[in-house]
């Protein structure tokens, strides 16, 4: 097991002049682990996504990452420039709606290309080879490859935002609901591939979602959110079997049983 | 005999706040241990948190008090207290458990969900998948079920993906929650077999079989889980 953590979140807070976003918020994410944040509309954890991912400041509070170079840095006293190059290359964000993470009017390939390009890649030829093998590996037909978002479904349109975000390698991908707006049977696949991409690149995640089957499928370990707070996190079997707050109950008896 | 697993004045019960705060105690006082090499059974009428202990031990359920003691390379870990990424890693490399039931994954097939442990520990994924093909072949799994994902499988065809499963590693504790319940005399007999194979290799496990002949065949000793029970204490 690895001993430094990836990510380390202390005291987070955001208010929203006197209302919660969210408050006092501190946990450490560690390599490979997949973290689930749940709770129900309005309980601030697309807030927490977006102070973690700096692309919205907290009001008081510090995030740590541990950088390729095997220093801690503190996000928020990056510059900006610094924190755009990081999002761009050693991060992913998969949003909820394909069209806030995707360019819709150009091509697949280059919606994949670009990520590459932002790494420095220059050789039109291999960034082309690139993109086809990560379109091939989230199901995506080659032939697919010159047209645009716009042309492709739901499904096909989170699929190529997840291959526009894993390709360059991140060790951290922030999810905002990444199953969102799809089908049951697009949410199977989608769930199927996800997990596998995870598995196989020994990634980091933090995955939004209200979805507790999504947490479960996905995730290792689970915090759930209220008015802004965190009112009980741990391991995610225990969470959904064992949970201890009133509103951890609720939620996990509210799930339907098919 | 070393003795991996030993369990030390656990208490558990349940707390109902959608139901005003009802207290439901489980289990209280629960001392035992197991030792390598040995077969315990967790005895006693249904209700009475033989299920319970099982999901303690594999970190599934919180405990109120008590220790949960899993040695393991060395090193001893209380899994009543640890992070969830230790537990994580307890299971993937010395803790296995074979539930009643099978979480389903959609669209992964029995072959995979089967080798699924030995890729976690990092066996290349057509080693672990010849592994797993051997275990589904013993346990008499028709081969043409292999590439489908076992959603659509029968109680029995099932459980069988999930003995195997638990099976597959050679994890030093195994627990198992009634293994053979939906199982007929001769796939029984194979689970007995392979029970005893793990015992020799020196696994200590620990199992609840309400099956009368399958008990006899693998138990070294039965704990009463009624002695743990703080009904019975209230009684």
């Amino acid at each position: 097991m690895s001993t430094n953590p990836l990510l380390k979140v202390s005291d987070l807070s955001k208010f929203y002049g006197s209302r919660i976003g969210c408050s006092a918020v501190s946990f450490d994410l560690w390599p490979g682990e997949v973290l689930a944040v749940v709770g129900e509309s309005g309980s601030g954890k697309t807030t927490l996504l977006n102070c973690l991912s700096t692309r919205l400041m907290p009001s008081t509070g510090c995030v740590q990452y541990h950088m390729r170079d095997g220093e801690y840095r503190d996000l928020y006293r990056m510059s900006e420039a610094e924190r755009r190059f990081l999002m761009r290359t050693d991060w992913g964000f998969v949003h909820q709606n394909p069209a806030d993470g995707l360019r819709m009017t150009v091509s697949a390939g280059a919606n994949v290309g670009e990520r590459l390009m932002a790494v420095g890649d220059r050789h039109y030829g291999r960034i082309r080879q690139t993109a086809t093998e990560w379109l091939e590996r989230v199901e995506i037909s080659q032939d697919r490859i010159d047209d645009q978002p716009r042309a492709f479904s739901g499904g096909m349109r989170q699929r190529l935002q997840i291959a526009r975000n894993l390709v360059t390698s991140p060790r951290l991908v922030f999810m905002d609901e990444p199953t969102g707006g799809l089908d049951v049977s697009v949410q199977a696949r989608l769930l199927d591939l996800v997990r596998g991409l995870v598995n196989d690149l020994g990634l980091s995640a933090i995955v939004v979602t209200h979805d507790l089957a999504v947490a479960r499928l996905l995730s290792h370990r689970m915090m759930v959110m209220k008015d802004g707070h965190v009112i009980e996190q741990g391991l995610t079997d225990r969470v959904l079997d064992d949970p201890r707050e009133p509103y951890t109950q609720l939620l996990v008896s509210s799930i339907l049983q098919v | 005999m070393p003795t991996p697993l030993i369990v030390s004045e656990v208490a558990k019960s349940f707390t109902m706040h959608l139901r005003g705060g009802l207290k439901l105690p489980v289990v209280a006082n629960v001392s035992f241990s197991v030792a390598s090499g040995e077969c315990v059974v967790l005895g006693g009428p249904s209700g009475i948190g033989k299920s319970s202990i099982l999901k303690m031990l594999y970190g599934n359920y919180a405990v109120d008090s008590g220790q949960i003691l899993i040695t393991h390379a060395d090193k001893t870990i209380d899994i009543a207290s640890a992070d969830p990424r230790v537990v994580l890693d307890v299971r993937r490399s010395a803790l296995g458990y074979v539930s009643q039931f099978l979480r389903t994954v959609p669209r992964v097939s029995a072959l995979d969900v089967v080798a699924e442990p030995l890729v976690a520990r990092g066996i290349a994924a057509e080693d672990a998948r010849e592994r797993a093909a051997d275990l589904l072949a013993r346990l008499n799994l028709p081969r043409d079920l292999w590439q489908l994902p076992p959603a659509t499988f029968s109680g029995g065809e099932q459980q069988r993906v999930n003995i195997a499963r638990g099976f597959i590693t050679d994890h030093a504790i195994l627990l198992l929650d009634e293994p053979t319940a939906s199982l007929d005399a001769a796939n029984r007999k194979v689970v007995v077999s392979m029970i005893e194979a793990k015992k020799t290799a020196g696994v200590a496990l620990l199992g609840i079989f309400h099956d009368e002949e399958v008990r006899e065949a693998v138990a070294d000793r039965i704990l009463d889980v009624t002695a743990f029970s703080p009904r019975k204490a209230a009684a």
